[in-house]
């Protein structure tokens, strides 16, 4: 579960700061399926960010199953993101000269298991998107439905306990962003907890819960 | 999948950038282990030379008004009743600090003799001593070793009408002419040898010593300080190095290695910038790879390891390509700038062991702030999608 309290963020423009958050208070259930969104510079990502754990924010904490994340130094923050979260980006972020198979792999490569556990583990989620017959292409040889499943496979190979993801339909087409999102809400079924921004109100209804931002507030949260 | 694979595949990518970055550290380091390895050659060459000239020391008695003509000393026909040498300053000789560099002493004692009516110049020698220390010395009969064995330059038989199996009386005794000592186009033509004993006894000089020639093995020991200590131990002789020239060419080795060294602290410095720039280059360029290895869990130590072992793996092979292209470089240029004909490459495990590691070093020296820099980006900042 996480739980946010009092979040600002505020950046330097100009000669002055833009107040990214002011003051956000939520929480996201263990097993649920989030949907923050917002228009441009809503704070939608920089929500994103601080609840995944890769930026601090000015104020407030961010706790996940009991763990203030901000309180842990760089090195345990950075062990916490590789052992509960895993990120879709929006641009798919694949490493270009790794296969797929070894995308997949990269999130594995800090942990402590054997290279044979990892190529099984990174051959399984490979599979459940769908794409065992392309562990050993480069990401350049995928079209863009291939990738973004390559990335979701490198998030959850890990098996996180939370999928944070970035507008992760937002270089797709609707057909393939109906295969992706599909794929989410399998994910969701299955136990996932996901929280996910988008500013495509198509992708909101796999949500069960929708947070929308307005200059750095929440606007509306209905109740599931 | 594991870090170093990562790295490894890295510079895979952009081989083109690895190799000419390779490259110029390869010719820097071969530049300067061309150049170390043709000095360390040539002063092995001129060192070898040297152990071949035979004598290098040379030990008389201090004379204010005398001189002696052998081993380039002028020697008057009366000037054989100078003060002379004791023997025990061949003991005292072992005694210095670079004894052990000493491969042979060779005293002698001089004197003219009166042979078939023919005036000699008699040299008194230790055959064993003497033999060892000129090696060129080419002999037509057996080797003297017996107490009554003579050997006579080619003038002096000659002169005499003598050949090897003859016997000749000098002094009252009479001696075998073991040997004829073949033209060596030196005094040593016109000269009568004999056992060092029987030439005191014959000269009168029983128990003295008129020269001693030293032949130093000189690989590691300047010569200038074995004379100095010596001369230490032999405060009533006059010792001198008979091989300055020689001394002139190691100095002028001596300031190629400086240039060497300096030279290889100059391409060092080159070498580091341009590893420096490459790897900030790299470390800018893959910013949003960065950032994906920080969000998903790569500590600040796993991005550094990454960047610095590119960095290491290429200094790793622009260090053996370069000490192997700077190795065939001196051996093409030696046989040019050698002092012997046959001069051979003197192979050092050391040069290459040092060369590896320092452009290793130079090379993980260059990356420490690019790493650093790139271990400690913020992920959010990295990845501009978020």
């Amino acid at each position: 579960m996480i739980t946010t309290t009092n979040l600002t963020k505020n950046y330097p423009s100009g000669e002055g700061n833009v107040a990214a958050l002011q003051g956000i208070d939520l929480t996201v259930d263990t097993g649920e399926f989030v949907c923050i969104m917002g228009q441009s510079g809503s704070g939608k990502s920089t929500l994103l960010t601080i609840l995944g754990g890769m930026c601090h924010p000015d104020s407030g904490s961010v706790e996940v199953d009991g763990t203030a994340i901000y309180r842990l130094d760089d090195n345990g923050l950075a062990d916490f993101r590789a052992r509960h979260f895993g990120f879709v980006f929006q641009s798919f972020h694949l490493v270009p000269y790794l296969t797929a198979l070894e995308n997949v792999m990269l999130p594995l490569a800090p942990l402590k298991m054997s290279a044979a556990e990892k190529r099984r583990l990174a051959g399984d989620a490979l599979a459940r998107m769908g794409l065992a017959d392309c562990a050993g292409r480069l990401p350049g040889r995928l079209s863009g439905g291939e990738q973004e499943r390559v990335a979701i496979a490198r998030a959850v190979v890990n098996r996180p306990a939370i999928l944070f993801a970035d507008e992760p339909t937002g270089n797709l087409d609707s057909a393939t962003s109906d295969q992706v999102m599909g794929l989410f809400a399998e994910l969701h079924q299955a136990g996932q907890t996901i929280v996910m921004v988008t500013h495509n109100p198509d992708n909101g209804r796999y949500a069960q819960r929708t947070i929308r931002l307005k200059d750095g507030l929440v606007l509306h949260r209905p109740s599931p | 999948m594991r870090p170093y694979q990562i790295a490894f595949k890295n510079l895979m990518r952009r081989p083109a950038r690895m190799f000419f970055l390779t490259v110029a550290l390869a010719v820097g380091l071969a530049a300067v282990v061309a150049l170390v390895t043709l000095s360390n050659s040539m002063t092995a060459d001129i060192e070898h030379t040297m152990d071949q000239f035979g004598a290098n020391i040379l030990i008389t008695p201090k004379s204010n008004d005398l001189a002696l003509s052998y081993g380039g000393i002028s020697l008057g026909r009366v000037s054989f009743d100078q003060r002379e040498l004791d023997p025990s300053v061949l003991e005292r000789i072992r005694t210095i600090k670079n004894h052990q560099n000493i491969a042979a002493i060779a005293p002698k004692v001089l004197g003219t003799v009166t042979v078939q009516g023919k005036e000699l110049l008699l040299v008194g020698v230790d055959f064993a001593a003497e033999l060892r220390m000129k090696p060129w010395w080419r002999l037509t009969g057996a080797e003297p070793s017996a107490d009554d064995d003579a050997l006579l330059g080619t003038s002096a038989a000659q002169v005499l009408g003598v050949k090897p199996g003859d016997r000749l009386t000098v002094g009252g005794r009479s001696f075998k002419v073991a040997a004829l000592l073949q033209e060596t186009g030196s005094q040593d033509d016109g000269l009568l040898f004999v056992p060092l004993a029987a030439a005191q006894a014959i000269t009168g000089k029983q128990g003295k010593i008129t020269l001693i020639e030293v032949a130093a093995l000189c690989s590691g020991c300047p010569i200038g300080e074995m004379v100095d200590q010596i001369a230490g131990v032999l405060p009533d002789a006059k010792v001198s190095a008979i091989k300055q020239v020689v001394e002139g060419r190691l100095q002028t080795i001596g300031q190629l290695k400086r240039f060497s060294l300096g030279m290889g602290g100059v391409i060092a410095l080159i070498g580091l910038l341009v590893v420096f720039i490459t790897m900030m280059g790299s470390v800018n360029e893959r910013k949003v790879e960065i950032g994906i290895f920080r969000a998903i869990g790569y500590r600040t130590g796993h991005v550094m390891g990454i960047i610095l072992l590119e960095a290491g793996l290429v200094g790793l092979v622009a260090g053996l390509t370069g000490y192997l292209l700077g190795v065939g470089a001196a051996a093409v240029a030696l046989p040019l700038l050698a002092q012997s004909g046959h001069p051979h490459l003197l192979l050092q495990w050391q040069v290459a062991i040092a060369a590896i590691a320092a452009v290793g070093l130079v090379s993980l020296l260059a990356a420490i702030y690019p790493a650093r820099r790139a271990g400690r980006m913020d992920p959010a900042d990295a990845l501009r999608s978020l």
